[in-house]
């Protein structure tokens, strides 16, 4: 996340000119010609930026629901598929209320360098004006708006490692406490004013996470190995059946997924920019040669290109070129998509069966690995040519990453990783301890073997009789 | 009166169908069920989960004749069903006691 804001183009004073009536009585007076042009400008860059910002916003809703929940859905078994969706659209409702009274306060209010204050608590003070923090040209709503879409798709992101075993009641309260202790922390610290990781307003260790690789995948990739691991396999894992019930709801998910990720690195750039024109290519690229090698990968190991292997290898590219897409040419987008796609395959394919958890849609192996990865390669391919806002003690633009002779990027990107995957071990074990003793974590044997659809919910996804 | 009850491959339903109302059959039910015979299953891979998939999908056919059409019928089901291969599953016959149509009580071949 940085502040990039091209200046207004004289294409774009003109326009404001012409539009601006109240030129005409100034046309005498150069210096109030000059202010009502300069306002003109401003207004017609905020329309186009904020126009950007609120679909962005949309789009990044769009992949927790119906993208996230129909990729997981139609993953797990059909007595499962309702529980499962649930779980994704809950965190659309719940994290949006918390969001909305301390959450955003606590993620972008200045406070420390490892979490914000209260400032907005209750979104006191935001409203239509921009705030030069973050986006100097949209109003802090859409701001605000725009980052609760990250804050909502990061736990439902977890659910995978669950699913087909968790009480909902205990789902919730998991959620909220990791939402406070994990994510408006991590969130800071990357993106906050002052955050300890803020390459862009002199953290201490300056990382660089475009759209949430440390932020939104490592914790939530993390995390989901954490919960794996502490609730255990679900009854009959892996002796018995648990093949996905519906690939083709999967399919939809993961396209749906590929199309909303434009507003989620794109959208990163804070604005309609050059810089989000170059992260919506570069998001495009390792998406697809990521599809291409966990595709071939599974296609010279098992003799059959499959589609879940595709649209798997997609997520993974899509989750590695998170942290870099704001920072690197399209070339290195095709090459950490492509590493992207050969990294997660190995980790959910060889070793997540070799070490025997049960993270059931495979959140740790796609979003914590290809989160790593991502945040690492962008130490590595990150350059000025491609995001100037950081400046060097001269003014002029940083070099960023090994590409640009930076070699201590890489240091600062692994503290990052460090940081996130630290905060969610210790955070999520703790949250499950307080789960586990006071409401429980699993449903019982009898429940899981019934489906988690009938039992939790009174409700069936398919009904054949209807 | 005879049940006659084949399972065969579910590709091959059309076909069959066909064949058996040419064949002078009045009415018969059909069910998609699953299962295996001497013919065992094949293996799917889901993100390297590897599953033996045993119970294969076939389509069953149910349909009561009269004695006399026993034959035929049997005969145009093999017809229409067959493809030399392993899998093609099989035809039960058996007898049947009694026949009732619901809508007005005729018993016995006239309710066939």
């Amino acid at each position: 996340m940085n502040k990039f804001f091209p200046q207004g183009s004289a294409v774009v004073c003109l326009l404001g000119a012409l539009l601006l009536p109240t030129l005409a009585c100034a046309a005498d007076d150069p210096a109030a010609r000059m202010d009502a042009l300069e306002a003109a400008a401003k207004s017609a860059q905020s329309a186009g930026d904020n126009a950007w910002m609120l679909t962005s916003a949309a789009l990044v809703l769009l992949m927790t629901g119906p993208g996230l929940a129909l990729f997981y859905g139609g993953l797990v078994r059909k007595k499962n598929i309702l529980a499962t969706m649930m779980q994704s659209f809950t965190m659309m409702a719940v994290i949006t209320v918390l969001w909305a009274i301390v959450g955003y306060s606590l993620a972008f209010g200045a406070g420390s360098p490892f979490l914000g204050d209260l400032r907005y608590l209750f979104l006191n003070g935001v409203g239509a004006a921009p705030n030069a923090d973050y986006a100097g040209t949209i109003p802090q709503q859409t701001f605000m708006v725009y980052q609760l879409m990250f804050a909502i798709i990061t736990p439902a992101l977890i659910t995978g490692a669950f699913a087909e075993r968790m009480k909902f009641s205990a789902m919730l309260l998991f959620m909220i406490l990791w939402t406070l202790v994990v994510y408006f922390p991590m969130a800071h610290m990357v993106w906050g004013k002052g955050g300890f990781l803020n390459a862009f307003s002199g953290g201490a260790v300056p990382s660089f996470d475009f759209a949430g690789g440390t932020v939104v995948h490592i914790t939530s990739g993390v995390s989901a190995l954490v919960c794996a691991l502490y609730i255990g396999k679900r009854v009959g894992y892996p002796e018995s059946s648990t093949a996905p019930h519906s690939l083709v709801l999967s399919f939809i998910g993961a396209c749906l997924l590929w199309v909303g990720w434009f507003g989620f690195n794109a959208g990163s750039a804070l604005a309609a920019s050059g810089l989000a024109t170059s992260a919506f290519v570069a998001t495009h690229f390792a998406a697809a040669t990521a599809a291409l090698g966990w595709m071939f990968a599974e296609w010279i190991e098992n003799g059959k290109p499959s589609v879940l292997g595709g649209i798997s290898g997609a997520v993974a590219g899509l989750v590695a070129i998170t942290p870099a897409s704001g920072f690197v040419k399209p070339m290195p987008a095709l090459l950490i998509g492509f590493l992207a796609g050969l990294v997660c395959y190995f980790m959910v394919t060889v070793l997540k069966h070799k070490l025997g958890y049960d993270d059931t849609l495979d959140a740790f192996g796609v979003h914590g690995a290809g989160g790593t990865l991502g945040a690492l390669l962008t130490g590595v391919f990150a350059t000025n040519a491609v995001n100037d806002a950081l400046k060097d003690a001269s003014g002029k633009p940083a070099a960023l990453g090994l590409v640009d002779g930076h070699t201590a990027q890489i240091v600062n990107q692994a503290i990052g990783v460090a940081i996130a995957w630290g905060l969610a071990i210790v955070g999520t074990f703790i949250i499950l301890k307080i789960v586990d003793a006071t409401i429980g974590l699993r449903v019982t044997k009898e429940q899981e073997i019934e489906g988690l659809d009938l039992v939790l919910h009174g409700e069936e996804g398919y009904t054949m009789e209807s | 009166m005879k049940k006659i009850e084949a399972i065969i491959q579910p590709f091959k339903l059309e076909e069959v169908k066909t064949a058996l109302i040419a064949a002078g059959v009045e009415g018969i039910t059909v069910s998609e069920v699953r299962g295996h015979g001497r013919q065992k299953g094949h293996t799917e891979v889901y993100r390297g989960h590897e599953y033996r998939v045993d119970l294969l999908p076939k389509v069953k056919l149910e349909m009561v004749v009269a004695d006399s059409s026993v034959s035929p019928v049997i005969e145009a089901l093999r017809a229409a069903a067959s493809t030399g291969k392993i899998g093609d599953e099989k035809i039960f016959v058996a007898p049947i006691e009694e026949v009732i149509r619901i809508r007005n009580g005729e018993i016995g071949e006239a309710a066939l």
